[in-house]
């Protein structure tokens, strides 16, 4: 089943569809929620790998002893097709190629066992960011601006997902595949992250939790200009333009 | 104006809070104290600046910032008024956040420090519990340490930017018990109110119902399970809240 969100007269509603060809994909579809977004970072082994040297050293001193966390507010959140805005003067930005973990039901202090009981089902999130030149701060200037973060097509439900830890994600700027990555390269595991996160945090159905992007290497920036597209195996593929600020 | 929302009879109600702080209905009818809930006043994103007041930077051994160090909380954490926050079992020190929360009133993208002031809706009191135990060097101050359950008070209403005269004069106190432990004025803020959000709305666009938790100044204590906490924001409020055990806390989950 595919449940997403469209926006008729300005007013979002909900639906569901059997398959995906019965998904119109146009710029009317909406995040296929409205709850809060929650992403995992340095949560990739090989960006880890690239940083570890540096945790070692100050302000880190250590490595992280738990999950790195941060909020994507809800003004980036941005349906398919719609345009992610880029500024000019700040740098670098880069697209965030991402499973999103959907929740179905209100969740506090899961264990890793029964975490897929709270999962509705997957979705695919670009986690869109400026260059981040340390994790010491929160990442609000980064990561929160207007239209960085597009999500869906829809939800796709997770017994249509055999295993959410091994799924490939690749990112296509201009039809052209710029990067492949898999959830097999997460630290932690999508049922781990639903489990740490809803340790202290209740989570509500609808919340997404972005289970982590990988290192913003070169082959990742965008361009106003660009057509981005996140594709995920089994779940679906995200597309977005991309335009000046 | 003050304005609030409550849980009475499994309903949530917008409701006003008369000059004696009764809560009256839309109808007009009075409700008594302890026959509704309080909820959070607000709805909408929630800012933390941290290191805002000079004092309280010489407090945690830091130097004011150049620029507003924010941080944000997820709706997770809002409670509202006589709720109660619970401390985790086995850590050392968990403290209270007094502070004045700013309420934005109309979408604001790129204002101007001139200009800022035209976008506050109102002013309400936070506590923004924070438990030091759980600081790591990543993203700090760490959702872990801030965003918790039940870990944000807020309320006990929002009250009208226009009755605020000069929310940069306001006094803050917070008492344990009744016993005054912090204590400091918004006339200190190192980034004020415009400030504030011109920084923010330069950032990100902001929208009606959006939390500035503007900082807090120094005096800050550990809390136990049984302490009262008592944050106040002169001309704004007085914000009531218990500590509990986390053995009591998820007692009151499962039951639920």
């Amino acid at each position: 089943m595919f449940y997403f969100r469209q926006k008729e007269s300005d007013i979002a509603i909900e639906k569901t569809a059997q398959t995906r060809v019965e998904v119109p994909l146009d710029d009317a579809l909406l995040p296929p929620t409205s709850g809060s977004v929650i992403g995992v970072a340095l949560n990739d082994k090989a960006l880890v790998q690239t940083l570890e040297k540096s945790f070692h050293e100050k302000p880190h001193v250590q490595p992280p002893k738990t999950p790195v966390l941060y909020i994507k507010t809800d003004n980036t959140h941005l349906g398919y097709g719609a345009p992610i805005k880029v500024p000019t003067d700040k740098g670098p930005v880069y697209a965030g190629p991402a499973l999103g973990i959907v929740i179905g039901k209100t969740a506090t202090r899961v264990s890793t066992e029964n975490a897929l009981d709270v999962i509705q089902g997957f979705t695919v999130v670009n986690e869109v960011s400026l260059a981040e030149t340390s994790f010491y701060r929160p990442a609000v200037k980064a990561k929160c601006r207007d239209t960085f973060c597009p999500i869906g097509p829809w939800i796709i439900d997770k017994e249509s997902v055999q295993n959410p830890n091994s799924l490939t994600i690749r990112t296509v700027i201009n039809d052209q595949q710029v990067h492949e990555t898999n959830t097999n390269q997460l630290i932690h595991s999508v049922e781990e992250i639903v489990s740490y996160i809803s340790g202290f945090m209740t989570l509500e159905a609808g919340d997404i939790l972005i289970a982590g992007t990988p290192l913003r290497s070169a082959e990742l920036e965008i361009k106003p200009g660009d057509s981005v597209m996140i594709d995920i195996d089994g779940i679906g593929q995200l597309s977005n333009p991309v335009e000046m600020e | 104006m003050k304005s609030a929302r409550i849980l009475f009879n499994h309903e949530t109600l917008h409701v006003t809070v008369n000059e004696k702080d009764q809560v009256v209905t839309q109808e007009g009818k009075v409700l008594e104290e302890g026959s509704f809930t309080w909820l959070p006043p607000c709805d909408g994103k929630i800012f933390v600046l941290a290191i805002n007041y000079a004092d309280h930077a010489a407090e945690l051994s830091f130097k004011a910032p150049d620029e507003p160090l924010v941080f944000l909380k997820n709706n997770n954490s809002l409670i509202g008024h006589n709720q109660h926050t619970y401390r985790p079992d086995n850590v050392d020190y968990m403290h209270y956040e007094c502070e004045l929360v700013v309420v934005i009133g109309k979408q604001a993208k790129n204002v101007s420090v001139d200009d800022a002031m035209d976008y506050v809706g109102g002013y309400t009191v936070g506590n923004d519990y924070a438990i030091r135990d759980y600081l790591e060097n990543y993203y700090r101050p760490n959702l872990r340490v801030k965003s918790r359950d039940t870990c944000t008070p807020i309320g006990p209403y929002l009250v009208d930017a226009k009755e605020v005269k000069d929310p940069h004069n306001l006094v803050l106190r917070t008492y344990i018990n009744g016993e005054l432990k912090q204590e400091g004025n918004t006339k200190d803020l190192v980034f004020n109110i415009p400030q504030l959000i011109a920084y923010l709305s330069d950032i990100m666009t902001l929208s009606p119902g959006d939390m500035i938790f503007t900082g807090t100044p120094e005096g800050l204590a550990d809390v136990k399970p049984g302490d009262v906490i008592t944050t106040e924001v002169e001309g704004v409020g007085v914000l009531k809240n218990t500590i509990i055990s986390e053995t009591d806390y998820l007692k009151t989950i499962h039951k639920q």
